[in-house]
């Protein structure tokens, strides 16, 4: 328990670090989205115009003290200031509708590929020298190519081509959104192709990390007691091999699932998904300064979050980490 | 009577450099409730042949010839050609191993406790749960570990605690033979010898026999009934404890004893054993051990000498096989 609190401790460290930064970057950046939105219109805007738009922005010339403490205050009352992009809709407001379909999408996709990943590992370790050999160069292609050529082969290949996927979008302008039959099968139908896309680009490498842990794993003494003592080979590939070779790899699926929020730029340009990646790349296209704020700061409290589910993981599966040290 | 019988048995590992005969036509015989030694350098093949015994080697190793003839009551089984399902029933019930480390022999994510439940489980089905807990605080009782401890991990134990656990295990099923590789070798003195004093006594209790696998041929000495003596491979000399340390006769098995300080008697110079032991890959011709023995002659370069029965035991050894010399001590 003190291991967690202790870990617990670092994280909000690092989360208030995170927030600081966030506070101070754009700040201490020459201009201001007023001056960037003055400059875009030629500067024919009326003085008190500005000056409004200031006060909307929340941009003030009071010392950086004041403005921090605002801003945290702000932040307690989750309120990240509004978009350039979407004036005015509130920054928090898009991200709250944006961040349902990356994390539906990318986040399911990660999971299927850890687990399918994981699974097809220890098989290809266990069956060292059967056919499933076989998944390895497959892998190590997949591992080498670039994920947006694999999702534009895909979108080529099974959207435009055979038509067999809609390319674009994440449900149909035929319905609307409610939680009824057509909207959720038309949510899967268009969510298909992209999380087919992770799951192949980003399976590759749990298949390579999870086997090569795997056969190191087989060759431990307990691995060699638990077949003399007469298990099955289910048992012991199971219970004591893939149960002892899956903790290294905890952490690096800890590590994809805090880039699911980040991560997921690619794709959603990819296939036009309205998620965080497409918020993102609209921000920094219109130099939209408060949303890229809010995103950033959404994506560093989900890497924090995986981390600390890593810990707790870490802490479940291997008694080890349980020990006070 | 035997339990036990090896004969000819030889385990090749495939290797790009060349085969390596780890093992090379031993032929042993394993008594009912006995603890037989085997003793050797490292490389020398005994954890090998341990290994081979329940046939627990991982390619590139490969048994290439011999047999491993098992006797139940009345009938006997060639533990080489048992189907798996067989092999399974066969392990732990009637052959169980305690390895060199325990740290590395007990899976360290599970309770020392649920790693003996889980033999019980798989071999005992018809056993309840209440049964198997009671059977599990007994075992460990037995090895003198109290019964709370059957809920910590192995990383919780002490180095003598986990070997203790290990033998605990070994004893779930109560086996007819108990195979153990180098069990003492990573504890210090002390725990050591609690240890080998508690497998004397077990195995007096539940009548398993051993086959006690280590370098240390004093230890051997000590616990075991009969030894055997592993070299290149190959067995060069069996005999009962007793006639090994009064009268060893061949030069291999008097340097290993010259090799560890006596714990009693009179001081005596550690000589050791010249030279480092044989590429396997490539032995030399006849006797293996030729070019590291003071005895050597001409023949030993030429013929490879072949195990045969003496007054006590057998032994492999030129000196002994046409010319009577005795062993230059």
């Amino acid at each position: 328990m003190r291991f967690l609190a202790r870990r617990l401790g670092f994280y909000l460290l690092t989360a208030w670090a995170a927030v600081t930064l966030n506070f101070l970057i754009p700040r201490m950046m020459p201009g201001d989205p007023v001056d960037l939105l003055v400059a875009r219109l030629k500067g024919n805007v009326d003085p008190a115009a500005i000056e409004a738009m200031k006060q909307a922005f929340g941009i003030s010339d009071a010392n950086l003290w004041v403005q921090y403490v605002d801003y945290l205050g702000n932040l307690f009352n989750g309120e990240l200031g509004r978009s350039i992009t979407f004036f005015p809709t509130e920054v928090t407001t898009i991200i709250t509708g944006a961040l349902p379909w990356t994390v539906g999408l990318v986040g399911v996709a990660t999971l299927i590929s850890y687990l399918l990943g994981t699974l097809l590992g220890v098989l290809a370790a266990w069956k060292r020298g059967s056919w499933l050999d076989g998944v390895l160069p497959v892998s190590t292609f997949m591992h080498a190519v670039p994920y947006f050529w694999v999702a534009l082969a895909l979108v080529f290949v099974f959207g435009v081509t055979l038509r067999w996927f809609p390319v674009s979008r994440a449900y149909g302008l035929d319905v609307v959104p409610a939680w009824d039959g057509p909207f959720v099968s038309s949510v899967l139908y268009h969510a298909a192709l992209p999380a087919i896309t992770i799951v192949i680009a980003s399976m590759a490498d749990r298949i390579l990390g999870m086997r090569n842990v795997m056969v190191t794993t087989l060759g431990e003494d307990y691995v060699v007691m638990a077949e003399a003592k007469g298990l099955t080979s289910r048992r012991v590939m199971w219970a004591y091999a893939a149960r002892n070779a899956i903790l290294p790899n905890i952490t690096s699926f800890a590590l994809s699932l805090g880039f699911v929020v980040g991560g997921s730029v690619l794709t959603e340009i990819v296939f036009s998904y309205p998620g965080i990646g497409s918020m993102l790349l609209k921000a920094v296209e219109n130099e939209d300064f408060p949303l890229m704020q809010g995103i950033f700061l959404v994506i560093s409290l989900a890497v924090l979050v995986a981390n600390f589910l890593a810990d707790l993981a870490y802490v479940v599966l291997d008694p080890r980490t349980r020990q006070e040290a | 009577m035997n339990v036990l019988e090896i004969r000819g048995l030889s385990v090749d590992y495939l290797s790009a450099g060349g085969t390596v005969h780890a093992v090379d036509d031993v032929s042993l015989d394993l008594r009912r409730g006995e603890i037989l030694g085997l003793a050797g350098e490292s490389g020398s093949g005994k954890s090998t042949l341990a290994h081979a015994i329940g046939r627990l080697l991982r390619p590139p190793a490969m048994i290439t010839a011999g047999s491993v003839v098992y006797h139940r009551k009345d009938e006997q089984v060639d533990v080489l050609k048992l189907a798996p399902k067989a092999l399974r029933a066969f392990r732990w019930k009637e052959l169980a191993v305690v390895f060199q480390s325990a740290m590395n022999s007990l899976n360290p994510v599970m309770a020392v406790g649920a790693q003996i439940d889980d033999v019980l489980r798989i071999h005992e089905p018809d056993m309840s749960r209440k049964a198997r807990g009671e059977r599990v605080v007994e075992l460990l009782r037995r090895v003198g570990i109290s019964a709370d401890r059957r809920k910590s991990y192995p990383h919780e134990l002490s180095g003598g605690m986990r070997q203790r656990a290990a033998i605990a295990i070994a004893l779930a099923l109560n086996p007819e033979v108990i195979v153990m590789d180098e069990p003492t070798t990573a504890l210090d003195v002390v725990v050591q010898r609690d240890i080998l004093h508690e497998i004397r006594t077990l195995k007096d209790e539940y009548g398993f026999a051993v086959i006690f696998i280590t370098h240390d041929l004093s230890l051997l000495m000590e616990i075991s009934d009969r030894i055997a003596i592993m070299y290149a491979g190959r067995v060069v000399e069996t005999g009962t404890a007793k006639e090994l340390h009064r009268s060893p006769r061949h030069p291999y098995t008097l340097g290993l004893l010259r090799s560890f300080p006596k714990l009693r008697g009179p001081r005596e110079d550690l000589l050791g054993i010249p030279g480092t032991p044989p590429d396997l890959r490539d032995l030399p011709p006849g006797c293996a051990f030729h070019p590291r023995c003071q005895s050597a002659f001409d023949d030993c370069g030429r013929v490879s000498p072949r195990l045969l029965p003496g007054p006590h035991g057998e032994v492999a050894c030129l000196l002994n096989e046409n010319t009577g010399v005795e062993v230059q001590a």
